[in-house]
């Protein structure tokens, strides 16, 4: 919801980024406030999941340009876990399996990191087993999952369950989640999407990275943002969303080509 | 690859110093006369001096093993001295006679062992530069009749025991190494479980090499007698020198009827600097036999240190339905190399056997499996599951396996499944991502991939061997 009174969450100016050398990013404006839900869309190749990880300070992508200010200060001196700590969580849209470490043990090591860093409580594996189940069950998983490998032999819905369990259990401030709906059914999206909209709050703010309107047909956007290129080249609300259901991606491009002819 | 996983791995060495005790130390070389010097100082029956004598003339005979996937300089055998014991004192009945200057080496090891024998119910036999110097809970465990002494001292006491079994696993000429060793071997652990007896508490050795240029040879021998059973646990240390040193351990185990023999190492041996300068060639040959009808013979190894590691923890299983089980946890960074693994041996009818190894290469290390698992024509029914898994950290180490399979009987059922991972930067983001540092990320992926041989660990040692392996992997992450 876009609220009067909400503080700026995260600025991004000029944001440029490359990887390998190739640049990704050229030049990237967003402002996310407080109590905000946002769509980041764009076709293939046009820099979402970039942006997304940049936020993150994933190590293969270079900042070559720009600024990102989050709660006021600059995020890019921070490293990946800082980031993490002060509420920066990024859903994967391909979480990565780690063979050997449990489930229940990766949980409860990041939800005490997080706790420790906001000066509160941390919990020992008993009750950490008991807030967890509780959680588990809002999203319909099994139990049995605490007892796997993180992320090991799920299947593409179970690992999404298990970033937005990871979400619930860390109670981030800005949430980005990267293609969350992909390798959804209709059912797990439902309740993947029912998940998200319990954690969102006028506290924090959600970016939503996704190729279809499917999702937001469960979370509404306050904003919709479409990229082309390494750039936000059209801004809107979620109505913009129907309309690139409706109509494709390739308007917007030739919409912005003519406005820049008739500029000139 | 990220700095992170660069550096990942330099953690100084913490045992290298230096005890200054004033050694006796027999001149360099090898030959007949150093064989009848050690012989002598260690006052040993005729029987014992042959023994070595024609395990010298055939090791003479023998060449150095070239298959082992690792590289060294050619040993200089003539630059050795084959003999080093601390000045002769009086025999100690307490732990409060010992030189004051050996307890705080123990201290600096991390060893109180007078604490800790007394606090974890342990008796620690002390090896220090081949002479035993004190053996505690003896009394404790005489009551029972069980013999737990230094090899020299059961030379003495119970020769007749020594006579019968030494050398009966691991022959004078089995390999090279071996062949050395007893012709040399200057002394180890002495262990005999009567008939029946179930070992009270865990038997603890520590062992160190202490002067410099000074191969240790030890010599172990341990024998469970029908319906006994033992779990022996054998950690090592030694301090920093620039020359390689030569370790050529023999560990012969024997289990009787229905017996159980556990055997845990936990090694952290001198491994050289991270340029490769210096540190232990730890060539050891570790066999059990499993003799009786059964009969069980476990081998945990954890093995972190020295320079270059060549051991084969191994089971005979001669017994019908004898069980033996291999669980190996082998570590290399910087310039290590490791060749290591086991030998299954199936002979009896409805044998059975586990193996479970777990390489972990860092640096420019290289790490290799090597394991047979032999099915003979009388095994059958004999089974075998071996599981091989390896892990690189970081791009320029290497993991070999070599798995060697021989099945002689159709009844017999042998599974060997191997996987290799990495651990990548990916895996390290999604750590991060969620608050969670590259070291603690680290550690916990080694700690569960090395899980199912943890657990076969008495509790100290796992706790021990997990906080290694975080040291041998700490250094400047992040």
């Amino acid at each position: 919801m876009i609220c009067q009174d909400s503080k700026t969450l995260l600025e991004v100016r000029g944001l440029r980024a490359t990887v390998n050398g190739i640049e990704i990013l050229k030049s990237i404006d967003l402002t996310v406030k407080s109590g905000e839900v946002h769509a980041l869309m764009g076709p293939n190749g046009s820099g979402k999941s970039t942006f997304a990880k940049v936020l993150a300070g994933h190590p293969a992508y270079t900042v070559t340009g720009g600024t990102i200010r989050y709660e006021g200060a600059s995020l890019l001196d921070l490293a990946p876990e800082a980031r993490a700590r002060a509420g920066l969580f990024l859903g994967f849209q391909y979480p990565i399996e780690i063979p050997g470490v449990a489930n229940s043990q990766f949980l409860r090591l990041a939800y005490n990191t997080v706790q420790a860093q906001r000066g509160k409580d941390e919990l020992d594996p008993l009750e950490f087993d008991d807030f967890v189940r509780e959680k588990m069950k809002l999203l319909g998983m099994n139990p049995d999952f605490l007892d796997r490998s993180v992320n090991e032999g799920f299947s593409g819905g179970e690992k999404k369950r298990n970033e937005i369990l990871q979400m619930a259990l860390l109670e981030p401030r800005l949430a980005i989640l990267d293609e969350t709906d992909s390798g959804l059914d209709i059912d797990a999206l439902r309740v993947v999407a029912e998940g998200v909209n319990r954690l969102a709050t006028r506290d924090n703010a959600i970016v939503l990275v996704t190729h279809y309107q499917r999702m937001l047909n469960y979370i509404v956007p306050d904003y919709v943002h479409v990229m082309g290129a390494g750039r936000i080249i059209k801004t809107g609300g979620s109505e913009l969303a129907l309309e690139l259901e409706a109509r494709g991606y390739d308007w917007v491009g030739a919409e912005l080509k003519a406005a820049a002819g008739a500029a000139a | 690859m990220s700095t992170a996983l660069q550096n990942l791995v330099n953690q100084p060495y913490k045992h290298g110093f230096v005890t200054d005790i004033e050694s006796d130390v027999a001149p360099k070389g090898l030959n007949e006369d150093t064989i009848r010097l050690i012989s002598a100082k260690k006052a040993e029956p005729e029987w014992l001096l042959e023994f070595r004598l024609k395990a010298y003339r055939h090791w003479l005979e023998m060449q150095e093993p070239k298959w082992p996937n690792v590289k060294y300089p050619k040993i200089d055998f003539q630059a050795i001295s084959y003999y080093s014991a601390p000045k002769a004192r009086n025999k100690l009945a307490s732990m409060d006679e010992v030189d004051p200057e050996l307890l705080r080496t123990f201290e600096k090891l991390g060893v109180p062992m007078n604490e800790r024998a007394a606090l974890a119910g342990v008796a620690v036999d002390v090896i220090f530069d081949s002479v035993s110097v004190a053996t505690t809970y003896k009394q404790k465990l005489a009551e029972v009749g069980i013999i737990f002494c230094s090899i020299s001292e059961a030379v003495r006491e119970h020769p007749e025991l020594v006579k019968q079994y030494l050398g009966s696993v691991v022959p004078p000429g089995d390999n090279y190494y071996a062949a050395l060793n007893s012709a040399v071997f200057t002394d180890g652990s002495f262990c005999f479980i009567p008939k029946g007896v179930k070992c009270p508490m865990d038997l603890s050795t520590y062992f160190r090499i202490n002067t410099e240029a000074s191969g240790q040879f030890e010599r172990t021998l341990i024998v469970a007698e029908e319906g006994a059973s033992v779990s022996y646990l054998e950690g090592c240390t030694a301090p920093k020198f620039d020359t390689n040193q030569l370790h050529a351990a023999v560990v012969e185990l024997i289990a009787l009827d229905n017996a159980d023999i556990k055997y845990s190492t936990v090694q952290n041996w001198y491994a050289g600097d991270e340029n490769g300068v210096g540190g232990i060639y730890n060539f050891v040959t570790k066999r059990g036999l499993c003799k009786g009808v059964n009969s069980r013979i476990s081998w945990t190894q954890v093995e972190t240190g020295s320079a270059i590691t060549w051991k084969y923890p191994s089971c005979v299983l001669r017994g019908d339905n004898s069980v033996g089980e291999f669980y190996s946890v082998a570590l290399t960074n910087h310039h290590q190399q490791a060749d290591t693994g086991t030998k299954m041996v199936h002979i009896g009818k409805n044998t059975r056997s586990t193996i479970i190894s777990k390489g972990i290469s860092a640096g420019q290390s290289n790490n290799s499996y090597r394991g047979l698992v032999r099915i003979t024509p009388t095994a059958h029914g004999a089974r075998n599951y071996s599981q091989c898994d390896s892990m690189l950290i970081g791009a320029r180490c290497g993991a070999n396996t070599f798995p060697y399979i021989q099945v002689r009987n159709h009844s017999a059922k042998v599974e060997h499944e191997a996987s290799t991972s990495k651990i990548g930067e990916d895996q390290l983001f999604y750590f991060a991502q969620r608050g969670i540092g590259a070291e603690e990320a680290v550690s916990m992926i080694i700690n569960g991939f090395c899980k199912d041989v943890f657990q076969q660990l008495p509790m100290e040692f796992a706790v021990e061997a997990t906080k290694l392996l975080g040291l041998k992997l700490e250094g400047s992450v992040g």
